[in-house]
């Protein structure tokens, strides 16, 4: 009903009355009372279902409901915005129900085993019945694996996005900056494969007598393939925010490109680089695949990154998931706590470090 | 912006060499490099343009850091068909179109059809769960909460997209399976008669539960991916939705839902690509068989990326073929899925910089 219609040539006109009328917020509540309250008597009295079909239910009720005493009210179409909004609303809490639960099991569970034990032993020598073990050597590991993949990753990605920043042009730079997109979503576990087939299967029998060998460093390998775009992207991001003009002007003093990219681009966009490495480090100290596929795990603590198996945090979260001994799954999430730990304490530190970047404020 | 303003139009006049070389000052009346040849066009005062300069140098290495994408893109496949071929080859049954998986006997046996069935069924239930709720919270994170509450539930959504796999799955094995059980009881229960809800049980470790951890894991990108959409809805299109009298629900149905629509779809496909790769989680909450059947809730499901983790251990030379050629299919099909998901982003130039 609107104001047009409902306006009378006595009536004089004031801030109350041309104004549509809206759903008082008791009657809102009212109508989420009533649906629950329905809800709870059509489930519980006829026993198809507990408290999650009263609250699922009561929910849809509520929303039904609402629309109607709405549209009573206001009419349709502020009834039907009324209905989204809450739609939304809801859709935000159903969300945050698994998640909240993630974090309370992580915690809950993680720490039974968060002990100095945990953090300075290995699984070596650890039966089925043995209450103790720990992550040391997967710990020395992910550190390893991460760190060289990094090694690797960091200048082929700041390279190549200087390439597409400073020097790409026409369809080449367009196909790289395509593939660059396309290879973010290339799944962990294919670039596992393509490590243990190129580098496990026939470049390792080289150097070891003719056998293919597991090592850390081929997780590494796979790991810096799953790396690159990321640090690709968010270089590029970040030298395009460099102002021209800061260019401009080190070209007029007569410093040549490379030395301009170098002492000037780099420098202005490092915070922000710096942010999408870590991010990306983030990433990868998370994967469990290429580790399991190129690197076999290992019980023992295990140094040398580029001779025999290796394991990591994920895959030892993973390898005792498995695991039929009762301690395994205090092990798991313990692993999986410190696991969340590091990755994200990189991640929260990439955020603030973004946070305090000039460039992107 | 850089657009080599270092040149002159002739490139043989003063070339990067120009600027290369800070040991001797230029523009001292003779170059310093050689006094045999004559000195090129009217930069007679300038050192010659050295072949190996720190720029051409530098340019090269990044040229080639550049190109390293696109060969180790091809080297993935290049070295997937190399060592897949073998494999397919001593396929005694038909590769694609075979359930099972033997591929460790001595007459190998292994079809990839169930299993990339089962990877595309878990990856659509995710997203038929995960896709509206993340709309519905990258609307509520852009349009309707207060700043206050939309900056941290947006940081808490991009703390959730870094968690690990194996942390969801482990979280879904552990905790989540015994709720999903005995909804599933309850949908055979009562929905038996559908045939997805139907069975005699076991219930738990099924393609149900594989494909809502899924959808969890899948929810964090989804939705930071179309936040970033809605926010750059032009403020001229929402404030003349407004100024016409449409309520909130009306612009954003008439403004920034039409707007936002190449990129949701872009958004949506990049989750479909991270679903359909995912090894670690489905490996620990699906039930590992290779059956194609469209039953959701008995004990069941597959996926060509869980039964490569899975299957890994045992696996001798022609298994590990076989899981190459399987991996190879998954590689195909997530290139395929991602191709067009940019293919799309790009047409929209304006996505192009922010939908990373």
């Amino acid at each position: 009903m609107s104001v047009l219609e409902s306006e009378q040539s006595d009536v004089v006109m004031r801030p109350d009355n041309i104004r549509t009328r809206t759903l008082p917020l008791v009657a809102n509540l009212a109508t989420a009372v009533v649906a629950f309250i329905v809800s709870a008597v059509v489930v519980l009295t006829t026993g198809i279902g507990n408290w999650v079909l009263v609250v699922v239910l009561g929910a849809v009720l509520y929303l039904v409901g609402l629309n109607i005493v709405a549209s009573r009210v206001e009419g349709r179409r502020a009834a039907r915005d009324k209905m989204w909004r809450a739609a939304i609303y809801s859709a935000c809490l159903l969300a945050i129900l698994p998640l909240a639960s993630v974090v309370w099991t992580l915690v809950s569970k993680g720490v039974d085993r968060l002990d100095g034990n945990f953090f300075g032993t290995s699984m070596n020598n650890i039966g089925a019945r043995d209450a103790g073990g720990g992550a040391y050597h997967a710990i020395i590991g992910t550190l390893e694996q991460v760190g060289i993949a990094s090694l690797i990753a960091v200048p082929l990605g700041v390279l190549g996005a200087i390439y597409l920043v400073e020097y790409g042009k026409g369809k080449f730079a367009n196909t790289v900056r395509f593939f660059v997109d396309v290879m973010t979503g290339i799944p962990s576990i294919v670039a596992g494969l393509f490590v243990l087939s190129f580098w496990v299967l026939i470049v390792s029998p080289w150097f070891n007598n003719g056998q293919p060998r597991f090592s850390g460093f081929a997780a590494s390998l796979a790991l810096s393939v799953l790396m690159l775009p990321t640090i690709v992207r968010s270089t590029e991001e970040m030298l395009r925010l460099v102002p021209g003009p800061l260019r401009e002007g080190a070209y007029a003093l007569g410093v040549p490109q490379w030395k301009t990219i170098v002492k000037i681009v780099l420098p202005t966009a490092l915070p922000g680089i710096v942010t999408g490495v870590m991010l990306a480090i983030a990433r990868a100290a998370g994967e469990t695949a290429p580790v399991l596929l190129v690197a076999g795990g290992a019980a023992a603590i295990n140094f040398d990154p580029f001779a025999g198996n290796q394991s990591s945090l994920a895959l030892f979260v993973y390898q005792q998931a498995g695991d039929a001994s009762k301690y395994a799954p205090a092990r798991a999430w313990t692993a999986a706590l410190t696991l969340v730990a590091i990755v994200l304490v990189l991640t929260i530190a990439a955020k603030l470090l973004a946070r305090r970047n000039s460039l992107t404020r | 912006m850089g657009d080599n303003p270092s040149r002159s139009t002739d490139a043989n006049a003063g070339g990067a060499g120009v600027t290369g070389r800070h040991a001797s000052p230029v523009g001292i009346g003779v170059s310093p490099s050689s006094y045999e040849e004559p000195p090129f066009g009217g930069g007679g005062a300038l050192p010659k343009k050295s072949r190996f300069s720190m720029e051409s140098g530098f340019r090269g290495l990044s040229v080639a850091s550049g190109a390293m994408v696109l060969v180790i893109i091809v080297a993935i496949a290049a070295f997937l068909i190399s060592k897949a071929v073998p494999a397919i080859s001593a396929d005694k049954v038909n590769f694609l179109s075979f359930k099972e998986w033997f591929p460790n006997e001595t007459e190998p046996r292994f079809g990839i059809a169930a299993l990339a069935f089962g990877t595309v069924l878990s990856s659509v239930i995710a997203l038929i769960v995960a896709v509206p709720i993340s709309l519905g919270i990258a609307l509520f994170l852009s349009h309707y909460a207060p700043k206050r509450l939309a900056t941290p539930l947006g940081f808490v959504m991009d703390l959730l997209a870094a968690v690990p796999s194996v942390v969801f799955g482990l979280w879904g094995r552990d905790v989540f399976q015994a709720p999903v059980a005995d909804f599933s009881v309850w949908l055979n229960h009562y929905f038996g008669w559908i045939p997805i809800f139907g069975g005699e049980g076991p219930f738990g470790q099924s393609i149900m539960l594989g494909g809502l951890v899924l959808a969890i894991m899948v929810l964090p990108i989804v939705t930071s991916l179309s936040r970033e959409v809605f926010q750059q809805t032009p403020g001229m299109n929402e404030e003349a939705a407004l100024a016409l009298g449409a309520t909130k629900w009306e612009m954003v149905r008439t403004a920034v839902l039409p707007y936002g629509k190449p990129g949701v779809i872009a958004a949506v496909m990049l989750g479909l690509g991270r679903a359909l790769g995912e090894t670690i989680a489905l490996a620990l909450t699906l039930g590992l068989v290779y059956n194609i059947s469209f039953n959701l809730i008995q004990v069941g499901g597959n996926s060509i990326a869980a039964n490569i983790a899975t299957t890994f251990a045992e696996a001798n030379d022609t298994g590990r073929g076989a899981l190459i050629a399987s991996g190879l299919v998954l590689f195909a099909i997530t290139l395929v899925v991602n191709m067009a998901a940019r293919a799309i982003i790009y047409r929209r130039r304006e996505f192009r910089d922010s939908a990373a």
